[in-house]
């Protein structure tokens, strides 16, 4: 009686033991993270007195992203005109079409399906190179000459995500509005006039376009942030690396949808 | 460290098309091009209800566009809405005994304001203020008078 007592006791410590052991590995790469972002920021301007590291970053992680960038913010846009004649047909509201294929591209699709494909682009590349380079013991070769691999290595592509991002979304919105006006204006027979001055007295640039703007600005820091650390934090095998490429696109992705909806509340709702 | 030219020239392209892209919604899709222009005069108008008047709607004549409205206050001792538009510089010889109402453009569409010009040799100019005002119609109201009015019959 009193031994079956004591191993139910056992049993809910080791259960308590459990999600305490997790909670502090959580807690641990949470501090990790941090400290790594820190140690990332500190190395921004003498990384910016070398703006060739951030040049050759630039090219692998927005130049190469750039021809996915286009078909689907072409595609997006095609679709919106398509959806949106359907149902604004409906009401005898063509002419608004343009309005509303600019301001869900500017707004939200913009900014957040760029930040996706973004992620599953370039950040994912990102951790598998940074894994690798753990991996095969390239970064603490690094370490061993003297150089910073945070400097020489991870703070050019941080800086490099962080500005093509933006850059990323307003390609992804300005072709998506061209998609759009090709299938509306060309093949639905929307009038041009209407759709395009619609659309500018119902977008204004400091609301709308600017928010979309700093959305992607947020979401190219957290998405390098979050596959730099997952890269630098791999265990240094072939597995870890794989899944640290697999954490870096699925976090990546509740990132930018969580912080989505925040900033959407903080910037067009009254929450 | 080894650069091809012809990265850099990508890298190059790539950030001009990105900048390039920011200008065009920038000037193409929103307001922006409308901006500029902060100078002109400023007049008033007092409307019994100025419905569903917003900042930055249009002010026009004869269908034209001539400014936007900058401000709509409560006025607590008329009681009244006082508007406050932004007359563009080069539109300045509407008679001052013009006439203010404020429309819908279509059925669902945004409202603005229209000024109805008079015969008056004076002009309006900065901080004039427009005596014969229109109110906003008001959906509800129409309603309830044509119901009113068909039960008077």
């Amino acid at each position: 009686m009193t031994y079956s007592h004591l191993g139910q006791n056992l049993n809910m410590i080791t259960f308590l033991s459990v999600i305490g052991q997790s909670v502090i590995a959580n807690l641990t790469k949470t501090g990790r993270g941090t400290l790594f972002l820190k140690q990332t920021l500190s190395c921004t301007f003498s990384v910016l007195c070398h703006p060739r590291l951030i040049i050759k970053q630039l090219f692998s992680v927005g130049v190469l992203t750039v021809l996915i960038i286009t078909i689907s913010g072409l595609f997006v846009g095609m679709v919106l005109g398509l959806q949106g004649y359907y149902i604004l047909s409906d009401f005898g509201a063509e002419e608004t079409l343009g309005v509303m294929i600019a301001a869900s591209l500017v707004r939200e699709l913009g900014p957040v399906v760029s930040a996706l494909l973004f992620a599953g682009r370039a950040g994912s590349s990102l951790t598998a190179e940074i894994g690798l380079m753990k991996a095969t013991e390239q970064l603490a070769g690094m370490e061993m000459m003297a150089v910073d691999p945070i400097q020489r290595i991870i703070c050019p592509r941080f800086l490099a995500g962080c500005l093509s991002m933006p850059l990323l979304a307003a390609i992804f919105s300005m072709v998506g509005v061209l998609g759009g006006q090709l299938v509306g204006v060309t093949l639905l027979g929307v009038d041009e006039g209407a759709f395009w001055s619609q659309m500018q007295s119902n977008i204004d640039f400091y609301d709308d376009i600017l928010n979309g703007v700093i959305k992607s600005l947020v979401f190219g820091f957290v998405i390098t942030w979050i596959s730099l650390f997952e890269g630098y934090d791999a265990i240094p095998t072939a597995e870890g690396v794989s899944r640290a490429t697999t954490r870096t696109v699925v976090y990546s992705s509740f990132a930018i949808l969580g912080m989505d909806f925040i900033l959407t509340a903080l910037m067009f709702g009254d929450i | 460290m080894q650069h091809p030219k012809s990265l850099d020239t990508l890298v190059g392209l790539f950030v001009v098309i990105g900048i390039g892209a920011l200008f065009f919604i920038g000037m193409k899709v929103s307001n922006l091009a409308s901006y500029s222009n902060n100078d002109g005069y400023t007049i008033t108008a007092r409307f019994e209800n100025s419905g569903g008047l917003k900042v930055r709607s249009p002010v026009s004549v004869a269908g034209v566009r001539i400014g936007r409205i900058t401000a709509i206050d409560f006025d607590n001792e008329s009681y009244e809405s006082v508007v406050q538009m932004q007359i563009e510089p080069q539109y300045n010889t509407l008679p001052d005994d013009s006439s203010a109402s404020i429309f819908t453009a279509g059925l669902l569409g945004e409202q603005y304001i229209s000024l109805q010009t008079g015969a008056s040799e004076e002009y309006l100019t900065h901080n004039s203020e427009i005596d014969i005002t229109q109110s906003a119609i008001v959906l509800e109201e129409i309603i309830g008078q044509f119901l009113f009015s068909d039960n008077e019959n």
